[in-house]
């Protein structure tokens, strides 16, 4: 995959990745064998029909390849660049076993972007109207995916967005130079297309209730609001200046473009010294976000080992490549801060990894003395996220978890409150793209049943 | 669209707009607030509902211009439009009719606020004592609205215009010491930063409960953030869905006057920045 040079890149915001061309893609397609019981489909979340969009890539019969694509899955363009095929459906590649799986993912992203940059995206067809109102709440991965199935089958659809632009993760969360904001918008004018109508700036529990959605007429609704609320460690020094969440860190540089200062109005500070505190896919964003901001040392800072860091290989690849330092198997205990109350240092420790806790994962130990003094001025906390609690505070009968995620019934995803559906990171908690949009399927597949069944 | 239906200057950088806001307009309630953004370039910052007309579907926010934002919103003129007006966000504050007196007081551009919290506690049954500050008489603003729901209306001016001269908080501490302080239920003190801190230092020795609304840096405003986190009795809060309002006695002041101080490098800029834009452009201050 041809990328951006890691010395250029590291100072702009554009696409690392650069995509295949039309000849790299058909030999690439080509080396598919078309198995006769395809394993790759199994480990796609939304159930693509993998070997029947390869075979036409490879036939070059490019408009019958993203229809195939279409059929299962809304937002190509954006799975083809944020899931992780590596794990998912490559994993599955029988390639794989003796060779390299074939490129699955990149060929995905490689047809939607085809039909956006080349034959233009064809308008879908509009279903036949039933004239009933559905309402999805959030207008990220899951509830996109949820409102286009819905729109598909004839429902009247609208997706109500408490911020003022849709994504959700996809436009605060990840960065330009994974996932720019015109792929985002042109997957979105699909989803328009299908028929659905989007309100942003609407927050349901505050700006209307529940009760109002369904007094208004909507026949159900869904619920994909996130895991928006950030995880914060709870040790010393940590409100001081100069330590942000990585949901604030990301979402003024991406949502709010603070990279683009003062063009653009909402600032985002970085200094010289930058560290990140987690391993994940966030956490990579984040740190790769600082150097582009100016920051000349870049550490990441995670508790594990490296084979136990969460986060894509590519991107750590590509972190590495752009010259982060990784401090693994290091904990931060506290952060020094300057008379003006900012962060100019903190204290970590080394950690060792002893028995498995309950996630499967080696359980990070402190090792006793080995603190040290890391200088620091910018810290991205990227330890995670939990279910945004807004909605559950003002929703009596919203059965959740101790962790705060709603329960669902696995097979039809609806909650606890009949005919209120939710999927995505509200439920899971934070996880990946693609599987909030698997559930955004089954739920979309639960409520028609449950409207149609009544 | 937001349109703007009236505006007025109360007094030197600091003006009125009543604003087009169905959605927020029906559902508000005293202590709410709403982001507003007032372009596709904007940055989005929190305004305190001042006021709404649920029959008219309008809301009335008061800012001070101090920095690019506020600077710019205050050139919009009536039939403009704001792009986005967000909310009602924030915990509406809970009130009840007290056996004992209420004592509200205002720091300048805090008097907008602290209005329609005055007079729910007022239209409750309550008996308000409120006190109205500000560094000079020109800077008093909305006098008359806080008198209204007022059984003894105080003013204060630091450098005596007008009313007393002092700070608030020292014509809180005379009322504390003619009366007795056990003839008020509790104090609700809106204003500027320091002036807050000091409305919870003089009450503390009285143990007389001290409600705060702060106004901290926030960007989204529905809690997926934190830049507006905040510690209160050791813990770490939310001001947007935590609060906005927090018991004055627990809030971490030291911490909070640190955070509201993090971007001033970053404001100075863009003030600089929107001026040489508004010089280019041959466009004069109001």
């Amino acid at each position: 995959m041809p990328e951006q040079d890691p010395i250029v890149r590291r100072s702009n915001f554009d696409e690392v990745a650069l995509g295949f061309s039309e000849e790299t893609a058909v030999i690439e397609a080509q080396r598919c064998i078309l198995c006769k019981k395809p394993q790759c489909i199994d480990g796609c979340p939304v159930g693509i029909d993998i070997p029947g969009f390869i075979k036409k890539i490879a036939e070059k019969d490019f408009e019958s390849a993203i229809g195939i694509m279409k059929d299962q899955n809304s937002l190509p363009a954006i799975c083809g660049r944020v899931c992780p095929q590596e794990t998912q459906c490559e994993a599955k590649c029988v390639l794989g076993i003796k060779d390299k799986p074939v490129a699955i993912g990149r060929l995905e992203r490689f047809i939607a972007d085809w039909e956006r940059d080349v034959s233009g995206i064809k308008s879908p067809e509009r279903a036949k109207q039933l004239g009933k109102k559905v309402a999805i709440v959030g207008a990220g991965p899951a509830g996109l995916t949820c409102a286009g199935d819905l729109a598909k089958k004839g429902y009247d659809v609208t997706i109500f967005e408490a911020l003022h632009a849709t994504g959700g993760v996809l436009r605060y969360g990840i960065p330009e130079f994974r996932m720019p904001n015109t792929i985002i918008d042109a997957e979105v004018d699909y989803v328009k297309q299908l028929g659905v109508d989007i309100q942003c700036n609407i927050i349901i529990g505050l700006t209307f209730t529940m009760d109002e959605l369904f007094e208004q007429g909507y026949k159900a609704i869904f619920l994909g609001t996130g895991a928006g609320l950030p995880n914060f460690m709870n040790i010393p020094g940590e409100s001081l200046n100069g330590i942000y969440s990585a949901n604030e860190f990301l979402t003024r540089n991406n949502l709010m473009r603070g990279y683009l200062f003062p063009e653009y109005d909402t600032p985002i500070g970085v200094g010289k010294n930058a560290a990140v505190i987690g391993g994940g896919n966030v956490a990579m964003d984040s740190i790769r976000t600082a150097l582009r901001l100016g920051a000349e040392k870049a550490y990441i800072i995670y508790r594990r080992s490296e084979v136990e860091l969460p986060a894509r290989i590519e991107e750590i690849h590509h972190a590495k490549e752009e010259g982060v330092i990784f401090r693994i198997l290091t904990n931060p205990v506290r952060y020094i801060g300057d008379e003006n109350g900012w962060v100019k240092a903190m204290e970590v420790l080394e950690m060792k990894l002893g028995e498995p806790d309950d996630s499967g994962r080696r359980r990070p130990l402190p090792i006793e003395g080995s603190n040290y003094i890391i200088e620091v001025d910018t810290v991205v906390v990227a330890i995670g996220t939990s279910p945004n609690p807004l909605l559950m505070r003002v929703t009596s009968g919203l059965e959740t978890s101790r962790w705060g995620t709603i329960n669902i019934d696995e097979k039809t995803g609806m909650t606890s409150i009949p005919g209120v559906f939710a999927g995505g990171d509200i439920v899971t908690g934070a996880a990946t793209v693609i599987e909030a949009m698997g559930a955004g399927k089954i739920a979309a597949r639960g409520m028609h049943e449950y409207i149609t069944g009544k | 669209m937001h349109r703007i239906l009236k505006k007025d200057i109360l007094a030197e950088n600091i003006k009125l707009m009543e604003v087009d806001a169905p959605l927020v307009s029906r559902r508000c309630q005293p202590g709410q607030f709403v982001m507003i953004r007032l372009h596709e370039k904007g940055e989005r910052i929190p305004l305190t509902i001042a006021d709404f007309n649920r029959k008219n579907k309008t809301i009335t926010l008061i800012f001070q211009e101090v920095g690019k934002s506020t600077e710019e919103m205050g050139f919009l003129k009536e039939g403009d439009s704001i792009l986005d007006v967000i909310g009602p966000l924030g915990l509406a504050t809970e009130r009840k009719k007290e056996e004992k007196k209420v004592i509200c007081i205002a720091g300048g551009v805090g008097a907008a606020p602290l209005f329609p919290e005055l007079r729910h506690i007022k239209e409750l049954g309550n008996y308000t004592v409120t006190v109205l500050g500000a560094r000079s008489k020109d800077l008093l603003i909305w006098e008359d609205e806080l008198k209204r729901y007022s059984d003894e209306f105080y003013i204060t001016t630091d450098d005596g215009t007008e009313g007393s001269e002092g700070f608030v908080s020292q014509k809180l501490e005379e009322l504390l010491n003619d009366a007795s302080p056990d003839d008020y239920a509790y104090v609700l003190a809106i204003g500027p930063v320091p002036m807050m801190r000091a409305t919870a230092d003089t009450t503390r020795p009285y143990k007389l409960p001290t409600f705060v609304s702060l106004n901290t840096i926030m960007v989204d405003g529905t809690g997926m953030c934190g830049s507006c986190r905040v510690t209160v009795d050791g813990k770490v809060k939310f001001a947007c869905v935590d609060g906005p309002e927090f018991n004055g006695h627990l809030v971490d002041w030291n911490e909070l006057s640190a955070r509201q101080i993090r971007y001033v490098p970053q404001e100075k800029e863009a003030c600089e920045h929107f001026h040489r834009q508004l010089e280019e452009l041959g466009i004069k201050p109001e």
